[in-house]
């Protein structure tokens, strides 16, 4: 059988991913996600003292905090199996993608395998995180002075 | 107060569906969607859009990834109007610390308490 | 060409050891030995697998009441980076070593290294096998066990388990090699590690076809033909290619795969298991058990194999495949 013929075969068999079912899933897993970081900040905010923009930071911590919890005992990797983008994207799953990376690499000790490999899965976002914002910043920084826009 | 679980609840599942979509039909690896959305977040923080978000929806824009990017780019953009060019380096990591620095610390923590197991279920 | 084997060397045993998860595998009955502890209370899971390697070769040489120091030849593989289990455990057996790549065909290719040697009468015992272990493999060629992936239907769970040969002079009543197969290096454009089957089939039905043409064959002679690890989807592909060359539908019965079938009806494991151990662990223990039984008097094995590493994905490289096949009779 030829080469196109053969992908064209391919294609005919392998199954679609159900994309119906998998955007629901994913809105309510990462919406549920995010509603429980809400109720974090609200709990920082009412005790804690923390105000609505500042809330931010401890909520983004405690939830990943969660999400260690979660990747040690092997339960994260059941809830992304289901939700895919619903516990990918929220930060949850970037605390996941350090801490499983951390948690497999610990047989090679803590320098080389932990350390050299923490940011294995990780390490792309926040590589892309930082050089977009460098740039966002400062493509606005020359608007700015060349008198397009204002901050 | 139910107005914001709700609004955080929605804006945070749609951001999750274009992630997605960009898995299933984009056929992006889970890496490259993250990534994507990174640079989406710095992008509407630039254009002043994130923040407005984040009024409107709470967690629901500060919980998903592109909230990184916003944060990124927000404190680049702080310290470059007060201190000019060099704010631009400077300013990104001021206000971004938590999620990094807690993903790094639990990383570490979790690696000396935890095993992996191969189970399925 | 194919290869003739005119002293038909034996499969005198077979020692098959598995992790706890494959307890939950229809043919975990046939297995020596099904573990509860996947690192086989070892450090790591590197370590774990050298164990299982030692063990599967352990129980083929109890059967057949022979010592690792009348083992001539020792030919296996893993899929681990360097195959350093299998080195490792050859280190502990003390039997000369060969270690042999061939992704999840090497249960096969090992078979007919250890049959050329045994033909060439350069060895009276030799052992072939090999192994996969599933959190080791896991982490070299995909993501760490605890990443939360959404693992799409088309994916493939790799086995734990060992499975090693005795092979030997003939002997009447056992299974015997006739004739075996070498496959090309086959490779139609995929590139979907997630999708493992797609791969590998186009290289399963290039091997089939040329030991059926050069045995003057059709697969009505056979009893079974069983792939290796082609899973559901890359099974139904076989067969579809085999159709569009004139094989009838009935005949494809005949045509079975390991791992389409290892973990039977249970959807967790998408298209089914892979792995070197698969076709291992399948092969020498409920193959051979059922030819000895008189189930099956002519198999073809046909392990199949992804010729990738996680280095040339992601440099955006396709996947070529292998498949190897032996010809086993039984009087």
């Amino acid at each position: 059988m030829e080469k196109e013929q053969y992908q064209q075969l391919e294609q005919n068999v392998t199954p679609k991913p159900p994309y119906l079912k998998n955007v629901a899933k994913a809105f309510f897993v990462g919406g549920f996600i995010c509603a429980i970081g809400q109720a974090v900040s609200l709990f920082y905010i009412i005790f804690f003292n923390f105000t609505e923009a500042t809330a931010g930071n401890p909520t983004v911590a405690t939830v990943v905090f969660f999400s260690m919890i979660l990747t040690g005992l092997g339960l994260y990797k059941r809830i992304g199996q289901f939700a895919g983008a619903g516990s990918a994207v929220p930060v949850t799953g970037f605390g996941n993608a350090v801490v499983s990376a951390a948690i497999e690499h610990r047989s090679e000790g803590l320098v080389l395998g932990v350390g050299g490999n923490l940011f294995k899965l990780a390490g792309s976002v926040v590589l892309f995180g930082v050089v977009s914002a460098f740039f966002v910043a400062l493509i606005k920084y020359i608007l700015v002075t060349i008198g397009v826009v204002s901050w | 107060m139910v107005m914001t679980f709700i609004f955080a609840f929605i804006v945070g599942g749609i951001i999750c569906v274009i992630g997605q979509l960009l898995m299933d039909v984009g056929n992006l690896t889970p890496a490259h969607t993250l990534s994507t959305l990174v640079v989406v977040g710095a992008i509407l923080d630039g254009m002043g859009l994130y923040e407005p978000l984040i009024n409107f929806a709470g967690a629901g824009a500060t919980v998903p990834i592109t909230s990184f990017g916003n944060s990124l780019t927000h404190g680049a953009l702080a310290e470059a109007e007060k201190h000019g060019l060099v704010g631009v380096l400077t300013g990104m990591f001021e206000v971004t610390s938590s999620g990094i620095s807690a993903a790094i610390v639990f990383g570490f923590i979790g690696a000396l308490i935890f095993r992996p197991k191969g189970n399925i279920d | 060409m194919v290869i003739l084997f005119q002293t038909k060397p034996s499969l005198l045993a077979g020692g098959v050891v598995a992790g706890p998860l494959e307890n939950r595998s229809v043919f975990s009955q046939y297995f020596d030995s099904v573990y509860d502890d996947e690192r086989w209370q070892m450090k790591t899971n590197e370590q774990g697998h050298r164990k299982m390697i030692e063990e599967a070769c352990e129980y083929a040489m109890k059967k057949m009441g022979v010592q690792k120091g009348d083992i001539d030849y020792l030919m296996g593989g893993d899929l681990v980076n360097q195959m350093t289990p299998t080195n490792f455990a050859a280190r502990d057996l003390e039997i000369p070593f060969i270690g042999l790549f061939s992704a999840c065909a090497t249960s096969v290719s090992s078979v007919i290294i250890a049959c050329l040697l045994t033909e060439l009468g350069a060895a009276n015992f030799s052992l072939a096998g090999a192994s996969s272990q599933h959190n080791a493999i896991e982490r070299q060629f995909r993501y760490p066990i605890n990443y939360g992936a959404q693992k799409p239907q088309t994916a493939q769970w790799t086995v734990t388990a060992a499975g090693y040969a005795l092979i030997g002079k003939h002997r009447e009543e056992y299974p015997s090699i006739e004739a075996a197969t070498i496959g090309k290096s086959v490779d139609y454009g995929m590139d979907d590690p997630f999708h493992m089957g797609a791969a590998m089939a186009p290289a399963a039905f290039q091997t089939i076809q040329s030991h059926l043409q050069q045995r003057n064959q059709k697969i009505y002679h056979y009893d079974l033909i069983l792939t290796g690890d082609l899973g559901q989807l890359g099974l139904k592909l076989l067969k579809g290619m085999l159709v569009e060359n004139g094989v009838k539908n009935e005949e494809l019965t005949l045509l079975r795969d390991a791992g389409a079938e290892f973990y039977g009806q249970d959807e967790a494991f998408q298209s089914g298991a892979s792995g070197a151990g698969c076709s291992a662990a399948v092969f020498f223990s409920y193959v051979i058990q059922q030819m000895r039984a008189g189930s099956y008097k002519r198999v073809l094995l046909v392990a199949t194999g992804a010729l990738l590493s996680p280095l040339s994905y992601q440099q955006g490289e396709t996947i070529p495949c292998t498949a190897h096949a032996i010809e086993i009779t039984m009087k």
